[in-house]
């Protein structure tokens, strides 16, 4: 079942970000591209899965910036085209873009960003939405599936017409969730691409001031077409003792706080599908319904800000107004919202007492639950290759022993940071950070610096951002060993192919970027080792960290258990010997399951032994090396 | 069968265990059954055995936000007891329904002998005085005995249907099995449900104590 099974009218259920890719086909899409990140991954992937019955171009491109670029040049071109990124990768992206909006679009040129309030699956949770203000291109925030689906859709028109790149700003609880879509009529792309500029200088930002005011304009266009956009509306009396503004998820839980309160008759809500610009005349003849106003938005004040903004324009004519939101402490500043939040929100403001809770309930359900519910620390799965690498890496810093450390990148491997990994990683910052911090660590010998320096990456961050720092290391001397974990997958955000696994993201044969090949033609040393061999990882680990001076590439080449799992059939099936396996009295202090923690390894702690979780061990068989005792059996399944 | 519009319905266990694919399962089937159906899922760490669940409104009137506000759940159908227990805490109220799979997935504090995983007696007695009624499925068990233990999620899928708290007969589930699922893996899936289906037959609802 794809995005294109259901004949148009149909409803079918669809996830926010499917909703965002089908809008974009009835739209006429030509061409998309992405790097994959949550929450946003899904909309090129929905669309890579119907790429060649559509006939159009789909691709994961090797990061955000470069995903941006053949967008834009499709653009150029007379295509349509999509780039969907998540809030980092708008981060990658955003030179382009901010001499993009100067230079301005020719086909409908649409930029969905997926933000993660609460970081669900992200290092941090940045608010994109100032992005659109900063770079002066007009903000849509879709509330509901539907909405996901049309904004985009109209989201391409808006672009055409003001010649310029369309913001679309999601959020997890919109691209990942999913609700029942009406569809409409798909439309094939032309057939006639072709770039032809009609003015001199035309894609390009020159001359700056007189392309900066011509993007002034664009904005003016765009908000007279927001002042009557379908996408915002208001519901509640005409009178409203409070009125919320809301916007993107925060309209639902607004909607459902209201309801489950009882409020509908004192409640207003006006919903803001386009946010920046605001449509003024339109918030201003809602604002001038009442004296109190909450604002209801993930995660930053920024739709706050500017209603505040345009309030301070026009004071005189508003007259005051209360607002409450995040400034006011009423909403947190951080994390996602949810209805409780929005409910404890109106409560206070009128001060009335919530009746929603049956409280004795809540205790009891407190009281009988606490002792029995505990976390579930997220660690690597059972079998995944790089605890076996994060394994040998541990083994050799201690056998080395002059302090040695792991500087961290993005990707499964970043949770080496937890007990999964021994507590291995230092740092995270960015996609391919760890190489670079390790360009600054290899280089501070004459200032004392004296401690090995590993830095960590995968297959699919050695391409989008690893590289630059590679070249960097080598050029400028740097001391320190890069260690590539090639599992042959995007794993962390559902196993995208890339330039190296040999495949395209609409399933066709592709050139194989050779990583090993690529690192070796800078002229470094490169080991590559199998991780589940932990006694040969360890030795390479530890020779290459001694090998002083310069960049060494140690490759860790092993799949995905996830994908090895889908693949092929297990390599050992694994047991442990109750005879061999003394316990508590092995001198051991329970290495297989308090320190190795593989979720297939599990301590039995009536017959005080370890055992084998048939059900969840993948069948890698590392875990028979490194028990002291020899009690854990791999055999050849 | 639940009158109650929206009808909430939360799916809870640990990632891997197919969650989100029953969500999907069943809201595809309201859908063509007629219903507005949103489903909000918690999966950023799924497949590294976090907690995941997915919330699922179900109304013939509106469509609903993703998340269920506290307390609010109708329905709650649990491929894991402990995380049946910590949804519950949050979601559930006296009137709740609970369905749950007895299989434990341990925590990793529990597998590396850290923690103490709470016996089926003590679950099971905090699922009955937090619900109107309490089920427990020994679905992982019926599915290792079928030959693969990931269809426990389309056993309780089963079992939920077959207790009918849902507006679903079991005939539109297993439509929504052909249209989705390949024809090596229909016959399979279909077996694992009606098992289900067959479960809730036999199965008298244990009452709460008084």
């Amino acid at each position: 079942m794809s995005i294109t099974t259901y004949e148009p009218g149909a409803s079918q259920l669809l996830m926010g970000n499917e909703a965002i890719a089908r809008g974009a086909l009835e739209a006429g899409l030509g061409f998309a591209s992405a790097y994959p990140g949550n929450p946003s991954s899904e909309i090129i992937g929905s669309l890579a899965e119907v790429a060649r019955e559509m006939d159009i171009h789909v691709e994961w491109s090797v990061n955000e910036k470069v995903a941006l670029e053949a967008a834009a040049a499709a653009s150029f071109a007379g295509v349509r085209a999509i780039v969907a990124m998540k809030q980092n990768g708008l981060n990658v992206a955003s030179d382009f873009l901010m001499n993009l909006n100067l230079t301005g679009t020719n086909a409908g040129l649409v930029l969905v960003i997926c933000d993660d309030p609460a970081g669900l699956s992200s290092t941090n949770e940045q608010d994109s939405r100032p992005i659109a203000k900063w770079a002066e291109l007009p903000l849509l925030e879709p509330a509901t599936f539907q909405e996901a689906k049309d904004m985009t859709k109209w989201a391409f028109e808006l672009s055409e017409k003001i010649k310029n790149v369309c913001v679309i700003r999601s959020v997890t609880r919109v691209s990942h969730a999913r609700g029942d879509v009406r569809l409409a009529e798909l439309h094939p792309p032309g057939r006639s691409a072709k770039f032809a500029p009609t003015m001199l200088g035309q894609f390009t930002p020159l001359l700056v001031t007189l392309k900066h005011n011509m993007l002034h304009q664009k904005v003016k266009q765009a908000r007279e077409a927001f002042e009557t956009s379908e996408f915002n509306w208001y519901t509640g009396p005409e009178k409203p003792e409070l009125l919320i503004v809301t916007s993107g998820s925060g309209w639902y839980y607004s909607l459902e706080a209201v309801r489950v309160l009882g409020l509908e008759e004192s409640v207003g809500i006006l919903k803001l599908g386009t946010t920046w610009p605001l449509p003024e005349k339109l918030v201003q003849e809602h604002l001038a319904r009442t004296d109190k106003v909450l604002v209801v938005e993930e995660v930053d004040p920024f739709l706050e800000g500017n209603l505040k903004e345009l309030v301070g324009d026009t004071f005189s004519s508003l007259g005051p107004l209360t607002f409450y939101g995040k400034r006011s402490g009423h909403l947190p500043t951080i994390g996602e919202l949810d209805p409780d939040k929005v409910m404890g929100a109106i409560s206070t403001i009128l001060g009335r007492e919530r009746t929603d809770v049956d409280a004795e309930y809540a205790k009891k359900g407190q009281e009988l639950t606490q002792s029995m519910v505990q976390n579930r620390m997220v660690g690597f799965c059972a079998g995944c290759p790089h605890r076996a690498t994060f394994w040998s890496v541990k083994n050799a810093l201690k056998l080395d022993g002059r302090g040695g450390f792991v500087a961290g990148d993005i990707g499964c491997y970043t949770m080496a940071l937890g007990p999964s990994g021994f507590f291995q990683i230092k740092t995270v910052q960015s996609m391919g950070s760890g190489a670079g911090l390790a360009c600054g660590f290899g280089n501070l010998g004459k200032l004392g610096f004296g401690q090995p320096v590993l830095a960590v990456c995968g297959d699919s961050t050695f391409f989008h951002a690893a590289i630059p720092a590679l070249i960097n290391g080598v050029y400028n001397q740097a001391n320190f060993t890069l260690l590539i974990l090639d599992n042959s997958a995007t794993a962390m955000t559902g196993f995208q192919p890339h330039a190296g696994t040999g495949a395209s993201a609409v399933g066709e044969p592709a050139p194989n970027v050779d990583i090993e090949g690529l690192c070796r033609s800078l002229g470094v040393r490169v080991e590559v080792t199998d991780p589940f061999d932990l006694g040969d990882t360890t030795r390479k680990l530890l020779d290459l960290m001694q090998c002083d001076g310069g960049v060494r590439v140690l490759i860790s080449k092993q799949k995905c258990a996830l994908v090895r799992a889908k693949a092929e059939k297990a390599a050992y099936k694994v047991r442990v010997d109750s005879e061999r396996c003394r316990g508590e009295s092995c001198g051991c202090a329970r290495m297989c399951t308090r320190v190795f923690q593989c979720p297939g390894l599990v301590w039995d702690s009536e017959r005080q032994k370890a055992k084998i979780d048939e059900v969840i061990c993948s069948g890698c068989g590392v875990c028979a090396d490194i028990c002291p005792a020899s009690a854990i059996i791999r055999e050849a399944a | 069968m639940n009158e109650k519009d929206p009808l909430n319905v939360i799916v809870t266990g640990v990632g891997g265990q197919g969650n989100v694919l029953v969500s999907q399962f069943m809201g595809r089937a309201l859908v063509r059954a007629g219903y507005h159906v949103t489903i909000g899922e918690t999966y950023g760490a799924s497949q590294r055995g976090g907690a995941v669940m997915s919330h699922i409104r179900i109304s013939r009137q509106a469509q609903y936000g993703p998340l269920i506000p506290s307390g609010q759940a109708n329905v709650i159908l649990g491929l894991e007891p402990v995380e049946t227990l910590r949804v519950l805490a949050q979601y559930g109220n006296p009137g709740v329904t609970v369905i749950t799979n007895s299989r434990p997935v341990y925590p990793l504090a529990v597998a590396i002998g850290a923690a103490r995983y709470p016996s089926v007696e003590e679950i099971m007695s905090a699922l009955e005085a937090l619900s109107a009624s309490a089920w427990l499925i020994n679905a992982t068990d019926i599915a290792v005995e079928l030959g693969a233990p990931i269809l426990a999620n389309i056993i309780m899928v089963g079992a939920l249907v077959g207790a009918g708290v849902l507006p679903l007969r079991p005939e539109e589930v297993e439509q929504e099995f052909q249209e989705s699922l390949s024809d090596d893996r229909l016959e399979l899936n279909l077996k694992a449900f009606r098992r289900g289906l067959a479960e809730a037959k036999t199965r008298l609802p244990a009452t709460p104590s008084a």
